[in-house]
């Protein structure tokens, strides 16, 4: 099942073995039950579930979304049932199927990351991604991934209560130097790094002159971002020795290879799926055909293999 | 169960200046369609969101869409002649539930109109309607309507053809006269539904609107096409866009 087209696609995260690169991103393929209707789901990889928080969320006010030249602005403002509905109801259906599970979390301060990071390792999800781009109410808002020792902070608390289960973190592009985070969460004993998170960005009716994100803001996605991502995949990759989920853009199989030659070790594909429910199969298809075309053996030999001029 | 599948545009017409009509031939995904539901149409390469459309009608392996061009997606949309092939997804979304028993009042507004058509052909009890459209230029599909038996009233907001004034007065009327009504099935603009809603309500016959809201994946994925029903958030795109009347919150 790992081999396609002759290619070796197995690859481990932080000890975590998956079939295929391939995984989803947080928050674009909710629990895995809508595209599940289209394809069985253990075809993935892995699955970023849609972020949780401590208890339930009702999320922002429409509209929570803009298309813009080769991207969307989203501002879905994390609405989510909650940590507890997630191990009772999506958890066991996700169970039911061949790929791993990575639970991804969203807190208001350092304790409710453990609290559920504790909730979590407990009901065995097989990796935990701690989203640190969300406001730290305690810091006046200020979000928890844009200053190092915040996010170190939070990075330390997932993994005292996250036992077993590997923590791996998502950072914000939204930062002057994103391997300064990236280092940061690696001291902290982060066991993985996963990025990018969505760009801060804006959209503006000039009829309404209205925002057209409820908003104001909101966060950018899909191809537009992919050569941000690919840079600070690469950035990081230099910066730190854990591996990375490289995510931003990614809707064909050569972007993947791009993610993999920049350092990263798996790949992500979120809002390519809301054109195509089969992205994430595509890519996969089309990363082992490139692979195969270059004469690998192993997908995995790709990792890190750009040669800077 | 939603499908993607290339459907071939069988026919296309024009109905009025900016408004379309397609023929598709979409195989499992016209047979297994309910009035009401809705299919997310790819609308060219530059465009990353498929563009949500109503089902107008469907019949064997044929799906009609009728749209109206708004902006970069519908104007693509509106240039593909017949014989090409759309990248589409469907059918999405829950649609209508019909009363046991009695008459449905379909009211449509505008763009709004295309899925009572179907709502009215598939009702088990029969069906009236009642059309509202900007000016006689913008009216489209009556013919539909009375060749599937339906009788239409129509309002225009100048006059210019049927009831001067707003949709909802014809809801009264029909409220009025006909007591085997028992149920108002409604799309159109928000405005609208609420005061089409505000009419059924008078008469105490149950009302179920079709709302809008701007989508990303179309399958209850993403969560961006919120719309606040019963004082939380649900989704346009899974949970309706049908929801009954009284649940939706208006203000
Ligand atoms: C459930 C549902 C059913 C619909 N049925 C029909 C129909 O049968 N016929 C028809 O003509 N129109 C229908 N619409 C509206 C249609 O989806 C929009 O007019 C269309 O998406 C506009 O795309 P555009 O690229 O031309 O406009 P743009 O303004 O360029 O679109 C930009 C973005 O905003 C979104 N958007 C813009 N207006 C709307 C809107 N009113 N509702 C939702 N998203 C919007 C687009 O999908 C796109 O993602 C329906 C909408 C929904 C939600
Ligand atoms: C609608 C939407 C919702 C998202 N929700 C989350 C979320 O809950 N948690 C999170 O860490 N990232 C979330 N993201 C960010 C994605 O996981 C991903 O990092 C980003 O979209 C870049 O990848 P892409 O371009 O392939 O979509 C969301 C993105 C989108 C488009
Ligand atoms: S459009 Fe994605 S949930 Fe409705």
């Amino acid at each position: 099942m790992s081999v396609i087209n002759g290619v070796e696609m197995g690859v481990t995260l932080a000890g975590m073995p998956m079939k295929n690169p391939i995984v989803v991103a947080s928050g674009t393929f909710g629990f895995g039950r809508e595209y599940g209707q289209f394809y069985d789901i253990s075809e993935l990889g892995g699955i970023c579930c849609k972020g949780l928080t401590l208890h339930p969320r009702e999320g922002n006010p429409p509209p929570r979304i803009a298309e813009t030249p080769m991207g969307i602005l989203n501002s879905v403002g994390l609405q989510n049932p909650g940590v507890d509905h997630f191990i009772a109801e999506e958890l066991p259906y996700l169970r039911q199927h061949d790929l791993k599970v990575i639970a991804n979390i969203s807190g208001n301060t350092p304790e409710e990351y453990g609290v559920m990071c504790e909730k979590l390792s407990g009901a065995g999800v097989d990796m935990i991604e701690v989203n640190v781009s969300c406001p730290n109410v305690k810091c006046g808002g200020l979000q928890y991934g844009t200053v190092p020792e915040m996010t170190a902070e939070v990075t330390e608390c997932a993994k005292k209560h996250a036992g077993n289960v590997p923590v791996m973190v998502k950072l914000s592009p939204n930062v002057t130097d994103i391997t300064a985070i990236a280092k940061a969460v690696e001291n902290a004993g982060a066991d993985a790094v996963s990025l990018i998170n969505t760009i801060r960005g804006m959209r503006i009716d000039v009829k309404t002159r209205r925002p057209v994100l409820h908003m104001n803001t909101g966060g950018l996605s899909g191809p537009a971002v992919l050569p941000v991502a690919v840079r600070m995949v690469w950035e990081v990759a230099n910066a730190v020795n854990i591996p990375i989920l490289g995510m931003g853009g990614v809707a064909k199989g050569e972007d993947a290879a791009q993610m993999l030659l920049a350092g990263a070790t798996a790949v992500a594909v979120g809002t390519a799926c809301f054109a195509d429910p089969y992205a994430p199969l595509k890519v996969r298809d089309d990363l082992a055909a490139l692979a195969a075309e270059q004469g690998l053996q192993s997908v995995s030999e790709l990792t890190g293999g750009v040669k800077p001029w | 169960m939603p499908l993607q599948a290339l459907c071939r545009i069988l026919r296309a017409d024009r109905l009025t200046s900016d408004t379309f009509s397609f023929l598709l031939d979409a195989g499992e995904m016209a047979r297994s369609a309910q009035p009401g539901q809705f299919v997310n149409i790819a609308c060219g390469e530059g465009h990353l969101l498929r563009r949500p459309i109503s089902i107008c009608d469907a019949e064997g392996d044929t799906l009609r869409v009728v749209f109206q061009v708004r902006g970069e997606g519908t104007a693509w949309l509106a240039q593909q002649p017949e014989g090409t092939t759309l990248d589409v997804l469907g059918p999405l979304g829950h649609g209508f539930a019909y009363p046991e028993t009695g008459k449905v009042l379909v009211v449509g507004g505008g763009i709004g109109v295309p899925p009572m058509l179907y709502a009215a052909k598939a009702a088990p009890g029969g069906a009236v309607a009642a059309l509202g459209f900007r000016n006689q230029q913008a009216v489209i599909l009556l013919e539909d309507f009375q060749q599937a038996g339906c009788p239409v009233k129509v309002a225009s907001d100048d006059g210019s053809v049927g009831y001067h004034g707003f949709v909802d007065a014809l809801v009264r009327q029909y409220l009025e006269e006909d007591k085997t009504i028992s149920a108002v099935f409604a799309c159109g603009p928000k405005p609208m539904l609420k005061n089409v809603y505000k009419a059924a309500q008078d008469f105490g016959v149950p009302c179920q609107v079709s709302m809008e809201e701007r989508m990303g994946c179309g399958v209850g994925a993403c969560l961006v096409c919120a719309c606040s029903v019963g004082g939380s958030y649900k989704h346009v795109c899974k949970d309706g866009p049908v929801f009954p009347a009284e649940e939706v919150d208006w203000a």
